[in-house]
């Protein structure tokens, strides 16, 4: 590549192949050293941290939950106390759902939203680079202060008043809160990246109905996302101004309301699980259509049933309060709204089992992952419209039922299919495939290790044994089935390790993978593996919803762009007609300055109200640099 | 002082293996609403049995029929798949039935329950961190008396309990009798009970409340409405004097410790309230909210090191010789 | 970034021992916590060496000034000092200690009592509650704010919360009434 060729305004098509791959090479390329590392606004690089610190948390949840089953597999076990206990069911709850289960999904979300949707790199670059440091500052504050005994002791859903300011004694509480502001914080920036990359950012002729089923189940979750969040933002920064500046928020006394506390953090709470759930839909909806051969089945039931999960998500967080004493009639409703979001759900199990029904399965580990899926989500599923009826709910409401019930959700209905997606999408990543043999007994140590963990708490939820108690008495009648509960968690962990060792075996020494191992239909498969910096060397253009299906010998591209500056092309919202040459921003160090001075300011918050005022400059002065105009070429669009 | 606490420490050990009081199953009923759930639940689970069964029939079905190999995926038979719609549709629908049959269940049980009869008997049961304070209203206000962590019913009267959170969020629950209901601060809330039968039930805390949420369990003993007044009637006298030696100077040594600045025993000087009140403490099945049977040896282990045994809770440490521990004990044992 | 980390741990190693929870106190270093040297007049002294090997355990624990919190209501101090704002006792927020602002004359006054109306409870509470309560009296009337302290209480507001050094804020309120130099002596 010489200067000569490539002047100012050069244009793709002008060029040959090979010299276009390196002049976008050279544009979009995160050159190597420390520095430029952390300045790198590549969504590809960023979702692969943003993956692997979220399973970094896994790992480390996973720990604490075997430290519980440990205390928990004889009666009036003294291995760790009530103290310590209450801090790491805490943080086991807190860390698996703010550190691990949404930002894995919205990793995922960085890394392929952009290849399925064919475009060069995600929204708004610096706020997604800004989004991963928040995420990790707030991840590191968590653990840091569980390290030094300092962790939230007050539940994952720090009821008041045992968090608020009489009963929570310490930081532990505030800590806690503002874990939350952090990881909500980055959670909304994803959101409002992957928002605008769909509906602006999409390679032309990807009209609605072409959208791949993971792209919508993203979409929809951004939205849930932006609209739940702020309740947890308020809940969490009352809870803060109660504890530190006296305010009187969750006071009885004062006019203030403890349920209400409960309203908004449910508000948020139970959208949340859909938050975390409908990722895993939409990964489902992908895999079964590569390893059915078939396109899938019903793709318009199954974006109405997203968008009407997402819906109603938001009209039934009062299920989680059913034993507060609410009005019989509201619950009522509520229970009716809870029921109702099984209709949506049934609609994706039927709509998926039609297009195994009429496809070719091919037998590979996602496929097992998705089979395992269908086999426990059915089931949490189906005790979810048990607590839904306020009746049954009343018996087993703060149960092992519940903990049994939410596990088959949230492990079985969503990180099921993540492992599948991983197996799925690792030859993408890393360009080299996951061992197959291995995969089939990670899968199968995993789902029966789970089944064997997780029934039994049915029963003894039943059995009348409470959550979040640290320990029971032997006159009671759960120590066989605990027991049975601790050892089965072995198998469970032995099947995540398995997982891990083979992830980090294969990243450095598996088969080298090609563009597209599966012969998968959506377009992060036309491209190598793993994608050039620049992701695609010309802008595929699409003319149906699986495009390497229907288009197997020549993938239609459209040219045009410029080659000498970051360029991508804007679509219409609906029917993603070309509409310009965009510029996309070059890497910054800025998103890390102001993240460093954000976590500054909000960990000084908890312990002097004025760091709000001065601790606001350095990031106003962070935030001066990084909008600065430089004359760089992103300026000039 | 030491050496009495190390003796007395293996007490507590060998307490449980004298014999397991009360169950705590919502599978094992004895009340009217227990009952009735309990119906409820095998009714609901029974059915969504079928519905899984029926799900993982079709898939495993779905994924066992011979396959036509598909070359080209895109390709769809539209036959089968106008096939699938109907499939599809139907098994939508009867999702919705179902559904729809468990919201009007679940409705007119909720009705069912609530309802309450007319000669109820009302107890006023308070949550504190970690042990229930139960009142009972007499005819005038000197009928009124005080317990903890025990609740004495008559059999097939109806009990309206009024639930209060004195400090944090707690949840009161026998699930042998009836569900759970919050005790929640600033929102008293009320359940209706009705033993069918008379026993011991063992109900315990239900919403997380801190340290020790896991040691705060009570018990509801059903019995026949004359027993029932015969020990309402013993609960609403005061304490009685100590008679031997003993238990008269573990008088003396709980009223001038620390002890009677937090608990009360009715006829001495005992009042205070932080802690459950001791009156008929001896009377009592169950100490430190249902963690061990009440005996003497266990009333002394307690005494003894409460950090140890329950860590975290109210009660302090307070420095007894091993003779004042033993007069102590032998005092609380026979407040009968 | 890392320097950052380790920025983060070095400041955060200070708050490890104020939020540990010491739920069970030994009884022979609960003996030898009551064994406080006062000067001949009752106010200040020296704590035991027992105190400064704790490392002021109840000064800087964020526990155990919870729990003197719950003493202060528990034990009936609000029926004379009110919400520390005083009555029929004195009040803690006005900046003035009639026996001084240390832990161990605190500690004195509420085991031992002092002159005209302020009972012992020797006999009412063990050690480690005297310490608990004393080291939440002195939070109370502290100029500065302690991190460690704890907040408002769920009830009518009657002062600000003590995390938001109420004495600092009463006492620039208005013209300090005028104390005796120091409390009646017996």
């Amino acid at each position: 590549m010489t200067e000569s060729v490539i002047g100012p305004d050069t244009r793709d098509a002008e060029l040959e192949r090979p010299l276009v791959d390196a002049a976008l090479e050279n544009t979009w390329a995160t050159a190597s050293g420390f520095w430029s590392a952390l300045a790198t606004v590549d969504h590809k690089i960023i979702g692969r941290r943003y993956i692997l610190t979220a399973f970094a948390f896994l790992a480390l949840g996973g720990v604490l939950a075997i430290l519980m089953r440990l205390q928990l597999a004889r009666p009036e076990a003294r291995l760790i106390g009530p103290d310590r206990y209450n801090q790491i069911f805490t943080m086991h709850g807190a860390n698996m759902m703010f550190l691990f289960a949404v930002p894995v999904m919205e990793a995922m979300a960085v890394y392929l939203v952009p290849l399925m949707v064919g475009t060069r790199n995600i929204a708004f670059p610096r706020l997604n680079a800004f989004s991963y440091w928040i995420y990790l500052a707030g991840g590191l504050l968590l653990w840091v202060s569980f390290v030094l005994d300092m962790g939230p002791d007050v539940g994952w859903f720090a009821y008041v008043p045992l968090s608020g300011p009489q009963y929570g004694a310490g930081k532990r509480a505030d800590i806690w809160a503002q874990m939350i502001t952090f990881t909500e914080l980055s959670a909304l920036a994803v959101a409002v990246e992957i928002v605008v990359t769909v509906f602006k950012q999409r390679a032309p002729g990807m009209t609605l109905d072409r959208i791949p089923l993971f792209v919508w189940s993203m979409l929809v979750t951004a939205f849930l996302v932006i609209l739940a969040m702020p309740s947890i933002m308020v809940a969490s920064t009352s809870l803060i101004l109660d504890r530190l500046v006296g305010t009187h928020f969750f006071n009885p006394a004062e006019g203030g309301d403890v349920l209400l506390w409960q309203h908004l953090f449910w508000f948020f709470g139970h959208p949340e699980v859909y938050i975390i759930f409908l990722p895993a839909v939409g990964m489902v909806s992908t895999l079964i259509v590569t390893f059915a051969r078939r396109p899938v089945f019903g793709y318009l039931a199954l974006v109405m049933a997203l968008i009407a999960t997402g819906i109603l998500s938001f009209g039934l967080w009062v299920h989680h309060m059913f034993v507060t004493g609410l009005p019989r009639l509201g619950e009522s409703f509520f229970t009716a709204s809870s029921m109702a979001i099984a209709i949506p759900a049934g609609v994706q199990i039927f709509c998926w089992i039609a297009t195994l029904w009429d496809g070719k399965p091919v037998w590979k580990t996602p496929l097992l992952f998705v089979i395992g899926f269908i086999f426990t989500f059915v089931i949490g599923g189906l005790s979810g419209v048990m607590v839904a009826s306020v009746p049954f709910d009343a018996q087993v409401h703060d149960t092992y039922f519940v903990v049994a019930h939410f596990h088959y959700v949230l492990i079985g209905g969503s990180v099921f299919p993540l492992i599948g997606g991983i197996y799925y999408w690792f030859p993408k990543i890393t360009g080299r495939m996951m061992s197959e043999p291995v995969g089939h007994w990670v899968f199968g140590l995993i789902f029966i290790g789970f089944n064997l963990t997780f029934f039994p708490m049915h029963i003894l939820g039943l059995q009348g044994m409470p959550r979040r108690i640290y320990t029971y008495q032997p006159d009671m009648p759960w120590h066989g089935l605990n027991l049975f509960v601790s050892a089965s968690a072995a198998v469970l962990a032995a099947g995540f390790l398995l997982f891990f060792i083979d992830a980090l075996r294969s990243a450095r020494a598996g088969l080298p993978a090609g563009a597209n191992p599966w012969d998968a239909p959506t377009l992060e498969w036309a491209t190598s593996s793993p994608p050039p910096s620049f992701n695609f060397a010309r802008i595929p253009v699409v003319y149906g919803a699986y495009p390497l299906w229907e288009q197997r010998e020549a993938l239609s591209v459209a040219d045009g762009l410029r080659v000498d500056r970051r360029e991508l092309v804007v679509t219409s919202l609906v029917a993603a007609e070309p509409e310009a040459r965009e510029s996309s921003p070059r890497n910054s160090i800025w998103p890390l300055w102001a993240a460093i001075t954000t976590t500054v300011m909000l960990i000084w918050s908890i312990f002097s109200p004025w760091a709000v005022v001065w601790g606001s400059i350095p990031v106003a002065i962070a935030l001066i640099g990084w909008f600065w105009p430089k004359r760089v070429p992103e300026d000039e669009a | 002082m030491i050496a009495a606490v190390k003796r007395l420490s293996f007490l507590p050990a060998l307490l449980p293996l004298a014999g397991c009081g009360g169950w705590q199953s919502a599978m094992d009923v004895h009340g009217t609403s227990a009952i009735s759930l309990k119906q409820l639940i095998i009714l609901v689970v029974a059915t969504c049995s079928v519905v899984w069964m029926l799900v993982m029939i079709a898939l495993i079905r779905a994924l066992t029929r011979s396959h036509a190999s598909r070359l080209t995926p895109t390709v769809v038979d539209r036959g089968m798949a106008r096939r699938m719609a109907i499939a599809v549709i139907v098994a939508v629908a009867a999702t919705v039935m179902v559904i729809t049959g468990f919201t009007v269940g679940s409705f007119f049980s909720t009705r069912a329950l609530s309802a309450a009869g007319a000669d109820d008997l009302t107890i006023k049961v308070s949550g504190l961190q970690w042990w229930w304070n139960v009142q009972y209203f007499g005819a005038t206000p000197d009928q009124n008396f005080v317990t903890a962590n025990e609740i004495h019913i008559p059999v097939g009267r109806t009990i309206r309990f009024q639930l209060e959170g004195d400090d944090v969020i707690h949840s009161f629950w026998v699930p042998s009798l009836a569900g759970k209901q919050d005790l929640i601060p600033g929102r008293p809330n009320e359940l209706s009970v009705r033993a069918e039968r008379a026993g011991m039930y063992r109900g315990q805390c239900a919403e997380f409340c801190g340290l020790q949420h896991a040691h705060m369990a009570f018990f509801v003993i059903a019995e026949s409405q004359a027993e029932f007044d015969k020990w309402a009637d013993a609960q609403r006298r005061p304490a009685t004097q100590p008679t031997d030696a003993e238990a008269a100077a573990g008088q003396q040594i709980f009223l001038s410790k620390p002890c009677a600045a937090c608990h009360a025993v009715r006829g001495t000087k005992a009042t205070g309230t932080s802690a459950p009140d001791l009156t008929h403490v001896g009377s009592r099945k169950y100490i430190g909210a249902g963690l061990f049977e009440t005996t003497r040896g266990s009333l002394a282990a307690w005494i003894a090191d409460p950090q140890t045994l329950k860590p975290g809770n109210n009660m302090p440490l307070v420095p007894l010789s091993r003779e004042e521990l033993l007069s102590v004990s032998a005092y609380l044992a026979s407040l009968k | 970034m890392r320097l950052i980390v380790l920025l983060i741990c070095i400041v955060m190693l200070g708050g490890c021992e104020r939020e540990e929870r010491q739920l069970r106190l030994d009884p022979p270093i609960a003996s030898a916590l009551d064994e406080v040297k006062l000067m001949p007049n009752g106010i200040s002294g020296a704590p035991p060496e027992v105190y400064f090997a704790l490392n002021r355990p109840y000064e800087t624990n964020a526990y155990n000034l919870d729990q003197g919190k719950r003493l202060y209501s528990w034990f009936g101090c609000s029926t004379c000092h009110a919400d520390g704002q005083g009555g029929i006792g004195p009040s803690f927020l006005d900046g003035w200690w009639y026996y001084g602002p240390e832990m161990v004359s605190i500690f004195a006054s509420i085991r031992d009592g002092r002159p005209h109306g302020m009972p012992a409870f020797r006999d009412k509470m063990t050690t480690d509650e005297i310490w608990q309560l004393a080291g939440y009296i002195q939070t109370l009337g502290a100029y500065s704010a302690k991190t460690a302290a704890p907040s408002r209480n769920d009830d009518k507001q009657s002062r600000p919360a003590e995390n938001r050094a109420p004495a600092a804020i009463l006492f620039d309120q208005g013209p300090t009434p005028v104390h005796p130099d120091q409390g009646p002596t017996p």
